[in-house]
């Protein structure tokens, strides 16, 4: 395998990593190159900044130092250290839920005049689960929801409204295990408190502390996001997509939208149609505008109006190195600090929107929800505008593009097995009582230079479709097997084991299904919940056969979600490096192990994706005997 | 004759040398499992700190060692073509003499092999593995300079 086959496995990925090689480009893989080797300590989670009486170090051969200044040993600073963790990424997709409960709550008093209430059937299912009254107008409706969902996250009592939703048992897991998100602000408040120096010393209550945070964002803030966008943006339906650098269009002025919140995206998708641009656009040379995301913000835009993706995390600086891009647009989250540098090797202008994410001496402009049209269009003129200083010389699009279906919610996918007049789980969990499906998976989460890029999440999921398990993705995991054509209807008939196939051909989708961005995560839980209401498949989430994975993870936000699915009840693999807990064995052994007889989930680490997915299948095995169901239909 | 220098100036005390030190010298050479091995392996090189500055501080392989003389059981000898003191762990019978003498504090015991531990220069790498793992590039691997006289 040569150097650049061991970085990437995609075709488009390698082709501009040479491109950036002649031209001494850094990217991320050279930027690791660099940093190798990485802190020994950092690694093992045994080195803590909480307090300036460090930073103390426990030496991991047990010669010098058991303990930091204050007494903490390896189980206290390695937890601590992740519970920050869950508190971060906890915050990043809750202050996302906020901002577009925010914008709901401005569009219902008529300021956010560019947006509309699209799914009104969404609204009043959520407004119903609040307690509100839905005999008038969506206007009144939307004004009393959004003051509800906004409380969600300053409660100080009660639990989360969303929780309801969850399996009556499961319900009584958390309260039994203390878990119980109350509001979604005040769990990222205490996590944080209990790691400050001198509060939590128990290794296990700050896992319980972060436990309860990370349910407070899969069933609380990541799930306002998600459902909260379906009515403001409209809920999404199986699109056809194109994605992979080969998306960006050469005689086309090229808009790259990377980051998380739709809300700007949405408009950008509409600016790019405005008249007035595109008479611009063609008076300067261009045939028109094209619009490409990256990220979750691809995810987004991809599934509400089947805009290409250029591709997942680590291909940003890749797009920008291909030198056919005007402008990226950029919100908040996983945007890679390396880009400035690497746009000023190109024409390419870096636009900052978030008051929240900045860089230094890069054109900000920022975004308003009241004047959210007007900014898109600004942001987008200024790419049209810029498409004159392109260098047509340094232009190099590789011709990688693959087709791909996304846009499955819970709703959607109702409709699809039960039809659009009796919507039904019924016929998925029939399929895997009868084996004809032996479960199901969620392969979620981002790219990580440590690894092969999409060579963890396409294996994986290659495999488990191979076993007859219906694949569930989110993120660039999704981005990721796209590439690799794994996300149409087709690709069932080419790695479905038998039975999956059946099921592809009869209802004619793909064996592997797009279900949006990383806060959609939050569609997973929902989904599953469903299954359980629809019977057949026990009483509790963790009673259904299906296992979790992030291969490839590296975010803090995917901690999170790895913790709010193993608290729900879900066996959930990682892949890349395990968590920073290794120079702790109580805590390692408390994740992989201990945590299952209380939560019913636990984690895994795994650095092999063939192994990953023979791990998940035994897990769904497991599930399967203990509901006493039939053997798997097409067993190999 | 390559040695190894120090710039101290530069050393910020991360201990990065000390766990690569151990890691060269582990069964296998992998963090993750390196840290569970039954014999675990131990830093032949340690960061001290003194008066305001961090020293990395391993075997000097002086020319004329203090250990050599010291060792009764005759299992340390200069060896001039390699340029290193060399061990010879089967005659060692752990008296700690070598750990005494040496006038830089850089042999330390192994309590637990009752062998004292000493760089190697990680004889069978191309480079020593502190070398790579130093992030301000503080260890100098470098031919050595002979002083004026």
């Amino acid at each position: 395998m040569s150097n650049i086959e061991q970085k990437s496995i995609d075709l488009a990925t390698q082709e501009v990593l040479k491109k950036a090689k002649e031209e001494n480009i850094q990217t991320a893989w050279d930027r690791l190159e660099l940093q190798q080797p990485q802190c020994g300590f950092g690694q093992l989670g045994l080195c803590c900044t909480v307090c300036d009486m460090g930073p103390c170090r426990i030496d991991p051969f047990g010669e010098g130092a058991k303990e930091g200044v204050c007494g903490a040993n390896a189980d206290t600073i390695a937890a601590r250290n992740l519970a920050r963790k869950i508190a971060v990424g906890a915050s990043a997709h809750s202050d996302h839920g906020r901002d577009v409960a925010h914008t709901l709550s401005l569009l219902s008093e008529g300021h956010a005049h560019d947006y509309g209430i699209l799914d009104v059937e969404k609204l009043k299912v959520l407004a119903q689960e609040f307690g509100i009254d839905i005999n008038k107008p969506k206007e009144q409706i939307a004004k009393e929801l959004s003051k509800k969902l906004l409380e969600e996250f300053g409660k100080q009592e009660g639990e989360l409204t969303f929780l309801k939703r969850a399996p009556k048992k499961r319900q009584q897991i958390w309260k039994k295990s203390g878990v119980t998100p109350r509001g979604i602000d005040r769990e990222v408040v205490e996590l944080l408190h209990t790691t400050t120096m001198g509060v939590d010393n128990d290794y296990k209550n700050l896992i319980t502390t972060g436990m309860r945070c990370a349910l407070s964002d899969g069933w609380g803030g990541s799930m306002i996001a998600t459902d909260v966008q379906d009515i403001i943006l409209g809920s999404p339906q199986p699109i056809r997509g194109k994605v992979n650098l080969g998306v960006l269009k050469e005689n086309y002025v090229n808009i790259v939208v990377h980051g998380h919140e739709p809300v700007l995206s949405e408009m950008a998708v509409k600016a790019s149609q405005d008249p007035e641009l595109l008479k611009l656009a063609k008076s300067l040379g261009a045939e028109g505008i094209n619009l490409a995301g990256i990220c979750c913000t691809a995810n987004e835009v991809l599934m509400r109006h089947g805009i290409a993706v250029a591709g997942n995390f680590l291909q940003q600086e890749l797009a920008v190195i291909t030198g056919a891009v005007e402008v990226m647009m950029v919100d908040v989250q996983c945007i890679m600090p390396a880009l400035q540098e690497v746009a000023s090797c190109f024409h390419t202008k870096l636009v900052t929107t978030s008051p929240k994410a900045r860089f230094p001496g890069v054109i900000h402009v920022e975004f308003e929800s009241k004047k959210a049209y007007e900014v898109a269009k600004q942001i987008i003129r200024l790419g049209v505008e810029n498409f004159a200083n392109r260098k047509k010389d340094r232009v190099n699009i590789p011709k990688q593009e693959m087709d791909l279906v996304a846009g499955f919610t819970k709703e959607v996918v109702f409709q699809i097995l039960g039809g659009r007049y009796r919507a039904t789980y019924k016929p998925l969990n029939e399929a895997i009582i009868s084996g004809r499906l032996r479960g199901l998976a969620g392969v979620v989460g981002c790219n990580n230079p440590k690894q092969t890029h999409d060579y963890f999440h396409t294996t994986l999921v290659k495999e488990l479709i191979k076993n007859d398990i219906l694949v569930l993705q989110t993120g660039c995991s999704a981005i990721a097997c796209a590439k690799q054509g794994l996300l149409i209807p087709e690709a069932a008939k080419v790695y479905a084991g038998g039975g999956l196939q059946e099921i592809c051909e009869a209802v004619g989708i793909p064996p592997v299904l797009h279900l949006g961005s990383c806060v959609d995560n939050s569609r997973i839980l929902t989904a599953a919940s469903y299954i359980i209401e629809e019977g057949g498949l026990g009483e509790d989430l963790s009673d259904i056969p299906a296992a979790g994975c992030a291969p490839e993870w590296m975010s803090e936000k995917a901690i999170t979600i790895g913790f709010y699915f193993v608290a729900s009840g879900v066996y959930t693999v990682f892949g890349a490096s395990p968590f920073a807990t290794v120079g702790s064995q109580n805590l390692t052994d408390y994740l992989t192990s201990g945590l299952e007889g209380i939560v019913g989930g636990r984690f895994e680490f795994c650095d092999d994706p063939l192994k990953m997915a023979e791990l998940m299948i035994a897990h769904i095995d497991k599930k399967r005997k203990a509901l006493n169901l039939k053997p798997v239909m097409y067993e190999k | 004759m390559k040695q190894l220098y120090y710039d101290v100036d530069k050393c910020l005390g991360c201990k990065s040398c000390e766990i690569a030190c151990a890691l060269a010298h582990s069964l296998t050479e992998e963090l993750f499992k390196a840290i569970k091995e039954e014999k675990l392996s131990l830093p032949r090189k340690k960061v001290l700190f003194s008066q305001g500055k961090n020293y990395p501080v391993s075997c000097r392989h002086c020319q004329e060692p203090k250990c050599q003389d010291a060792c009764m059981a005759h299992a340390l000898t200069f060896n001039q073509e390699k340029g290193m003191v060399l061990h010879d762990e089967s005659r060692c019978v752990g008296c700690w003499m070598c750990v005494m003498v040496c006038p830089y504090g850089a042999v330390r015991p192994n309590t637990k092999t009752k062998i004292p531990l000493r760089c190697d220069k990680c004889k069978d790498k191309d480079e020593p593995s502190c070398v790579k793992a130093c992030p301000t590039g503080a260890i100098i691997w470098q031919e050595e300079v002979v002083a004026n006289k």
